[in-house]
């Protein structure tokens, strides 16, 4: 295999792995936002299961959650993981589905549902830090305006929110895109996985050290935009 | 006639009781000035007036409208208390300027969002929104920041910040304003400008209750001088009769902690 084809085939794996990445972020931070807010409720019935939850997820290693998602809904179905219900899920993504045309995209369905809720939780302690600092006062002076609570948190809170947490955001968001490579723990063909079928089938090791590029691209041109969103934010001080 | 009319209010946090029935009125245009030492709950009664706290008991009412009534409270909807707290203005200590807005939007901003709830707003927004900053434009010339319309609140000294909020509170056109401690976060020299500002709204009649610690500032200014201790007014007056002439042993033994600092 020459050096082409092989880019290719790791291409293929890469889309799978920013699919993977691009979903979680998008659907993580709207349920961790929920999670922040539940995580800051009066109501106890809702505030303490949501932060004895949060405190689950975040204290198990993704990889388990992975699995606990993945086998877990079988288990409970008929006792027996030999058929995965997640395995018989077409999705008919029409996405690069890799060289190899494995009837994956039904697990990368528990691969997100995992990544989703595990990143919503670290968001969310994120997302309430944030809220929680921002001073009562700010929220005073809102309301002695006349304005109504949701214009307070829109147009007052939220992007001194935004300001105060792009940094811890970015962190994880960073974290997130090498997290991805644990999807291979259940065999979804993303680049990790298609440098480690081209070991085992072509024995061809280089492959492997390769997709560190694809990586390395990907977290540069992350680390640009995000420093851009702090400086575009840099013209107050909250 | 009686403009504002404050009675009975009590207010407790747990169990330590805050403030025990406080009475006062004040007529429109006056300027009242509200002193006492740390902890008596003057930052508290001026919270209750302005829906920041719920008193437990008591009323107030403006121009004989009864905006707060500790009896039926509860049954007031948002939009009620919203509209009700509206009559007032409120400037803080440590002005909370929204930081991310510079010194027209923030005080164009809470008339912009109430301008967007009028029924004519879609037909005139354009013209709406100029009267609105044409109108904060004057505001910020009255408390001479016109220079600085595009600054943001940290490219301001204190000084300028706590005029800015001035300037925003005013842009809602509040019945009465309240001012707590306005110059206790400011460095001494620049106390003097606020002060300035504050003696130029009671010129133009401009109703307004002063929290301050500044003896001589509420003399100059004040119709009426409350001095509270303990969460109760403990005597009040003309500014003569309360600091020439107080009759309270408290109030004097305050008074003479004041001269002798
Ligand atoms: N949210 C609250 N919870 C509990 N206690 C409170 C609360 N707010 C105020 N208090 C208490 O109420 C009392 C009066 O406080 P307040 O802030 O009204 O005093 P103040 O007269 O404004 O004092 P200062 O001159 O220091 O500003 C204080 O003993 C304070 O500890
Ligand atoms: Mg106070």
């Amino acid at each position: 295999m020459d050096f082409l084809t092989i880019t290719q085939d790791l291409l293929q794996g890469f889309g799978i792995t920013c699919l993977l990445f691009i979903m979680t972020l998008i659907l993580a931070i709207p349920l961790g936002l929920l999670f922040a807010f539940c995580s800051m409720s009066k109501i106890s019935v809702i505030k303490i299961p949501t932060k004895i939850f949060i405190w689950i997820i975040r204290g198990i290693p993704l990889m388990l959650f992975i699995f606990v998602i993945y086998y877990l809904p079988s288990l409970l179905a008929d006792g027996n993981a030999s058929l995965n219900i997640f395995n018989t899920i077409d999705l008919k993504m029409t996405i690069a589905a890799g060289s190899n045309e494995l009837l994956w995209q039904g697990r990368f369905l528990a691969v997100l549902i995992a990544f989703v809720i595990n990143y919503a939780c670290y968001f969310s302690e994120i997302f309430r830090g944030g809220i929680e600092s921002v001073s009562q006062g700010q929220y005073e002076a809102g309301y002695v305006l006349g304005m109504t609570k949701s214009q307070v948190f829109f147009k007052v809170v939220l992007k001194q929110v935004i300001k105060r947490i792009v940094p811890a955001l970015s962190n994880e968001i960073i974290t997130l895109v090498k997290d991805t490579a644990l999807a291979n723990a259940i065999a979804i063909p993303e680049i990790i996985k298609c440098a480690k079928d081209m070991a085992s089938s072509q024995a061809l090791i280089w492959p492997l050290f390769y997709t560190a590029a694809f990586y390395l691209l990907f977290v540069g041109i992350l680390t640009v935009v995000l420093n851009r969103v702090e400086k575009k934010l840099s013209y107050f001080k909250a | 006639m009686a403009y504002l009319e404050v009675k009975n209010i009590y207010k407790r946090f747990g169990k330590t009781e805050v403030l025990k029935g406080i009475d006062f009125s004040m007529k429109k245009g006056q300027v009242v000035s509200i002193i006492g030492s740390s902890g008596s709950g003057k930052t508290t009664l001026l919270r209750c007036l302005n829906f920041l706290e719920i008193a437990d008991a008591g009323t107030f009412s403006v121009n004989d409208k009864v905006l707060f009534d500790a009896e039926n409270q509860k049954v007031l909807t948002d939009a009620q208390v919203r509209e009700n707290r509206l009559h007032f203005g409120l400037v803080f200590q440590n002005f909370n300027l929204f930081p991310q807005y510079n010194v027209l939007e923030n005080v164009c901003l809470a008339p912009k969002l109430q301008a967007k709830e009028r029924p004519d707003y879609k037909a005139n927004a354009k013209k709406i929104n100029a009267e609105i900053e044409a109108k904060a434009h004057k505001l910020i010339d009255d408390v001479g920041l016109s220079a600085k319309c595009e600054a943001y609140p940290c490219e301001l000294s204190g000084g300028q910040q706590q005029r800015v909020a001035i300037a925003r509170a005013l842009a809602l056109d509040p019945e009465i304003l309240f001012f707590d401690e306005p110059t206790s976060a400011l460095d001494p020299e620049l106390t003097g400008e606020i002060l300035k500002v504050i003696k130029e709204l009671a010129q133009r009649d401009m109703t307004m209750v002063i929290v301050t610690h500044e003896m001589q500032f509420a003399a100059e200014v004040s119709d009426q001088v409350i001095f509270m201790d303990g969460g109760v007014i403990v005597e009040q007056g003309t500014p003569d009769e309360v600091f020439v002439h107080p009759k309270n042993e408290r109030t004097k033994a305050f008074l003479s902690r004041y001269n002798n600092a």
